[in-house]
């Protein structure tokens, strides 16, 4: 019987007990050796503490099972935002030291974890990775299996290199058509979340795939891949291709391998979707399911916009957001706040010059950092305040005050948001 | 396993921004982060929370983030286990990992009214709603999962599987 890219890449993982397992079927639970893990400075501090509770218990010191394959990133309240959350980023800090992991990223190599570990070739096609932050999920769009999990099984996979799973079924998306101006990889997957729901894709696999899909640049399926979670998904997954291989080829700290689904794999469900009725997309609160095209917001004032995050703060993002705010300057009621996700994003948008853009629209640049998305710092919301914004949660209280508004989109949603200080198709923009 | 506590009920997709706001996530500290559990979704939890109570929801409970500050936070306030139709996956696993009983049972979350009294027996997958006098009965946890919830929790489970070293 045929597999799809998930069950081939989970079954070449599998621990071998009994011999090679060529074949392994949904709702079976197998452990997996794996080839990368990751935590950050919120969910590695308790890993650490239950690392530390087993040596204390066993009266010995333990290394991590491989020095080169487990990545500590201070990302979510850095720079350290206050007395405690330097405390929980010294903790990665001093036991990366300890342990001798080669990739901690201390400030100034820092990046928002799931565009950092792609740009630094350490997530690769074929792999089986684990990482406690629930947006792990991005590294699909390049080929690999990759879900996020909690502390323990990070400090498990620590200590052993494996973890638990249980295959996953599949749903098989496939996008045909031709897509229309303005709309990217954000308002493909918020559409398919507005179809599915929040848990539409729950315990599954989303594979994402047509001629739609092969069109898209690598970016753009890193923000698909990325928002699975928002549909409850274990992982979001594409096939490499050509685009794929060009992307690793030069940046692979490692070897790969390309998996491709069977033509004859099982499905749960097929769905397909004629991309030409797509519009940009707002996902409204308080769910990522609640969305609808930004033409249609009726006249939603907004106090703060906000582009980042590990969803939609690479190169292309801010390049897009920049060709609309050429020449305009933001609405004077409304705070736009620009996040580079990592230091080479960073530079690199200096360079081209997007900085001045920003600048002399109104807006501000800050260092990568997670600290908005999740209401952790640099630009909490206040009561009753609205914010349009490219991460990817809505949640009630996700950005600040349990009674402020998130309102999700893609980077030109929320760059011609910022210009007309509410929700705002793209179109009306006058391109400079 | 066998509880029995008074109930508390919630719906759909109680997400982990609601049980642990990000606020509080500067510390990994059980105590504190029991004392804001629930905080944006029902600030009546944590003050009136009882040792062994128990929450029921419906779907998808524990949607969002993969903190584990979540589950913690809800077994330090002094929950003894979770009903619920259906569970977000890294919540599943994490409650799992971290010794917090949970079953997916969706008759029973359907007749329950907040304050009821349940019994539950997490091995046999039974709960008894001794304020309704109903009897339902769930499918098992998988072998593997029920070997990782007898040994109290992944790592003790790791504990126990890690090769000795000599004179140990």
């Amino acid at each position: 019987m045929g597999m799809t890219i998930t069950e081939k890449i989970l079954a070449a993982h599998a621990v071998k007990k009994q011999g090679a397992i060529s074949q392994v079927l949904p709702g079976e639970l197998i452990e997996a050796d794996l080839d990368f893990i990751l935590g950050n400075d919120i969910t590695a501090p308790i890993a650490i503490s239950e690392f530390k509770a087993i040596e204390k218990e066993k009266g010995r010191e333990l290394e991590v099972f491989d020095k080169e394959r487990v990545a500590l990133v201070p990302d979510h309240f850095t720079p350290n935002k206050d007395v405690k959350s330097a405390e929980q980023c010294k903790m990665l800090r001093d036991f990366s030291r300890k342990k001798n992991i080669k990739y901690y990223f201390e400030i100034g190599k820092m990046g928002v974890e799931h565009a950092l570990l792609p740009e630094q070739g350490l997530v690769l096609p074929g792999d089986c990775i684990i990482g406690a932050d629930s947006h792990t999920c991005t590294y699909g769009a390049l080929g690999a299996f990759s879900t996020g999990v909690g502390s323990t099984d990070l400090a498990a996979a620590m200590i052993r290199g494996k973890a638990w799973f249980k295959i996953p079924e599949s749903i098989k998306f496939v996008y045909k058509g031709k897509l229309n101006k303005w709309v990217c990889g954000k308002d493909l997957i918020l559409y398919t979340i507005g179809d599915i729901g929040v848990d539409g894709a729950l315990y599954k696999s989303m594979e994402f795939c047509g001629d739609v899909i092969s069109g898209l640049a690598i970016s753009d399926r890193l923000t698909m891949c990325n928002m699975a979670i928002e549909a409850g998904g274990k992982n979001g997954i594409i096939e490499p291709d050509e685009k794929t291989l060009n992307y690793v080829k030069n940046i692979a700290k490692r070897d790969y391998k390309i998996y491709k689904s069977d033509p004859d794999a099982q499905y749960a469900d097929i769905r397909e979707y004629d991309v030409s009725k797509i519009k940009p997309q707002v996902a409204f609160p308080h769910l990522p399911s609640n969305t609808k095209p930004a033409a249609d917001a009726d006249n939603i004032q907004i106090d703060q916009v906000v582009i980042g995050s590990c969803t939609n703060g690479r190169l292309q993002d801010l390049e897009i957001a920049a060709g609309i705010l050429k020449g305009h300057k933001i609405h004077p009621y409304v705070r736009l706040i620009i996040l580079p996700a990592t230091q080479k994003i960073y530079a690199a948008a200096m360079k081209k010059g997007l900085f001045d853009i920003f600048l002399e629209s109104g807006g501000i640049i800050s260092t990568p950092t997670c600290g908005p998305c999740l209401g952790g710092h640099m630009g909490v919301l206040a009561e009753g305040e609205r914010c349009v914004s490219t991460t990817n949660r809505n949640f009630v209280g996700r950005m600040g005050h349990v009674k402020s508004e998130v309102y999700l989109a893609s980077p030109a949603v929320a760059a011609a948001s910022a210009i007309k200080g509410r929700i705002t198709d793209p179109e009306e923009i006058k391109i400079k | 396993m066998k509880f029995k506590g008074k109930t508390w009920k919630y719906g759909d997709n109680v997400n982990t921004d609601e049980i642990i706001p990000a606020r509080y996530l500067n510390t990994s500290d059980p105590k504190e982060l029991a004392e804001h559990c629930m905080e944006d979704i029902d600030a009546s939890f944590a003050k009136g929370i009882e040792k062994d109570d128990i929450i029921v929801a419906q779907e998808n409970f524990g949607c969002g983030s993969s903190r584990e500050h979540a589950p913690i936070s809800i077994k330090e306030a002094g929950v003894s286990c979770i009903i619920a139709n259906s569970f977000a996956r890294i919540f599943y696993r994490n409650s799992i990992n971290i010794g917090l009983p949970i079953l997916e049972c969706k008759e029973a979350v359907k007749d329950v009214d907040k304050g009821d009294i349940l019994e539950v027996d997490l091995s046999a997958g039974t709960v008894l709603n001794l304020t309704k006098n109903k009897f339902y009965k769930s499918s098992p946890f998988p072998e593997f999962i029920q070997e990782l919830i007898s040994a109290g929790g992944l790592m003790k489970w790791v504990s126990k599987t890690l090769p000795p070293v000599k004179g140990e």
